[in-house]
């Protein structure tokens, strides 16, 4: 087990915004391929804000606590903020990740915008990312 | 809090007694066992004890006919063995017969001497783990110059033929190994009977210190060592020996030795309440390895849906210690190559524990381990996408019946 973060500890122990919104608006759902591990995002969208974001992950102590963070920082943000979201601002705001672990931060920001992205192609529109 | 240890293979703790031994030798008699004087008398008898004791754990105490060369790990024994035999260069030829489930500690080694043009040929084991002796025979050609198969797997715990294995290796007079490290101290290993030329094997997995090992060689079998300088342990391996260490692992190979029955059928007995309690309250686990032909100290089970790696944490918070084959808990992002060669597929390699007890582990832990690992399982699975898949599927085919 490597060592992680507090706040890290903090998401896996008590990871929020778990399962998936009814009637989504949005599903992305990503695969590792570095080992094998997956992300669902789904998301519900209101004036172009995202009003409510969940998620189901199978993976390691870090790839459920980047979900967590991933949900908490999407939550209540437009589309076009959310786009920005970075992997390499989830693991900042998770207080770093163990050097090995950092690829598990890519599945959050990623299953993220793939849900947005889905949307957005529902809606017609063309997301400018 | 509770500390409920189920990771024994990992590392065991130093028996009482056998620290007892061990002390005197840090102090008192201090002495270099090569020293002519008075001060060299005592660890040098107690060198030769502790080769008599280890001897004995593996049929092997007859001095002068096989020999017991002390090293720092069974890794160590591994590599003297393997590269040792090929540095003696006796037979001639290119290839070296080995399985696909061997430690890391004979595969790399090997990965690096098929790069210097030698031919590895590692076998494939069944769905429990298990080499074919047929398999072996087919393998077996006038290039072969070393068969390296170990005794039992540290991780699935199955146990090999070994007999019928090293009988093959003999008909053909090719020399054989085996990497006894999981398996010395938990199950009767008798040299003569599996028929093997060399055998490692190491103290802290049963309870011995760290930093002890020990390589049996038949006599008549050729090595060079590794470390050259000193005449200590017959040339093989030179440099001052480590008289705590060596006594110590010859203190636990005795009271292995003379416990073995007793310790392997209360572990196995633990084992075996352990994984029917944890099969009857938790759904969807997965046996990994034999169902008979394995080591008391393993149990080793794959829970559907989920991950080891969070597993294995959540566990930890509630002062149960494990260890899992899921490429998220190892360093190199690997899953397991034993769980892989077993044909294991990748999601239920993902979800693996070793659950490995020793004589320390209490019978009326089982229900809180069960209580614990239940509700650990249902949290994970209830994030897991697997999971909810699984759960629309069955929906749907009961809606379809
Ligand atoms: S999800 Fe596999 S290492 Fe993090």
């Amino acid at each position: 087990m490597p060592t992680y973060s507090d706040k890290v500890m903090e998401h896996f122990t008590n990871p929020r915004n778990i399962g998936e919104v009814e009637d989504a608006d949005g599903i992305g759902e990503v695969g590792n391929p570095v080992c094998g591990d997956m992300m669902k995002f789904t998301i519900k969208v209101k004036d172009d804000r995202i009003e409510d974001v969940k998620y189901f992950t199978f993976g390691c102590g870090a790839a459920i606590a980047v979900s967590s963070m991933v949900s908490e920082m999407a939550r209540g943000k437009t589309l076009e903020e959310a786009l920005k979201i970075t992997n390499k601002q989830v693991a900042e705001e998770l207080g770093g990740l163990p050097g090995n672990k950092m690829h598990c931060s890519n599945l959050g920001a990623d299953a993220l915008h793939k849900a947005i992205r889905d949307y957005m192609e529902k809606q017609g529109r063309e997301s400018n990312e | 809090m509770k500390a409920i240890n189920l990771d024994y293979s990992a590392a065991t703790p130093v028996d009482e007694a056998v620290l007892q031994e061990m002390l005197p030798y840090f102090t008192e008699h201090y002495g270099n066992p090569s020293s002519g004087h008075t001060l060299g008398e005592k660890p040098r008898e107690a060198l030769e004890e502790a080769r008599s004791k280890v001897g004995r754990l593996i049929g092997a105490e007859e001095p002068g006919k096989n020999q017991i060369i002390f090293t720092a790990s069974s890794s160590e024994a591994n590599n003297l063995a393997v590269k040792g035999i090929i540095a003696a260069g006796k037979k001639k030829g290119n290839q070296i017969i080995t399985s696909a489930i061997e430690h890391f500690s004979i595969l790399n080694q090997l990965k690096g001497l098929e790069k210097e043009g030698y031919e590895i040929i590692r076998l494939p084991v069944d769905k429990y783990g298990l080499i074919a002796p047929g398999l072996l025979e087919e393998a077996i050609s006038d290039q072969t110059i070393l068969i390296s198969i170990q005794a039992a797997n540290p991780e699935i715990g199955t146990i090999q033929p070994i007999d019928e294995l090293a009988a093959l290796a003999r008909k053909n007079e090719i020399p054989f190994h085996t990497d006894a490290a999981a398996a010395a101290g938990g199950i009767a290993l008798d040299v003569d009977r599996m028929g093997v030329d060399m055998l490692s094997l190491a103290g802290d997995q049963f309870y011995g210190p760290k930093g002890s090992g020990a390589l049996f060689v038949r006599r008549g079998v050729r090595l060079r060592p590794l470390i050259e300088g000193g005449i200590q342990e017959k040339g093989l391996r030179a440099g001052t020996e480590n008289v705590p260490a060596i006594v110590g692992l010859g203190e636990a190979a005795r009271l292995a030795y003379e416990t073995l029955e007793e310790r392997a059928e209360k572990v196995a007995y633990f084992r075996d309440q352990l994984k029917e309690s944890l099969f009857n309250e938790i759904p969807h686990l997965h046996l990994n390895g034999h169902p008979e032909k394995r080591l008391p100290r393993n149990l080793n089970i794959s829970v559907e849906f989920v991950e080891g790696e969070a597993l294995l944490m959540r566990l930890n918070m509630a002062g149960i210690y494990v260890s899992s084959g899921s490429s998220c808990t190892s360093q190199a992002l690997k899953s397991s190559h034993v769980l892989e060669a077993i044909g294991l597929p990748p999601e239920l390699a993902q979800g693996s524990l070793l659950l490995a007890p020793d004589r320390e582990n209490r019978i009326e832990d089982i229900p809180y381990i069960t209580e614990q690992m239940a509700q650990v399982a249902g949290l994970l699975r209830n994030m897991s996408p697997l999971y909810h898949q699984y759960l629309k599927e069955e929906k749907k085919n009961a809606n379809l019946q």
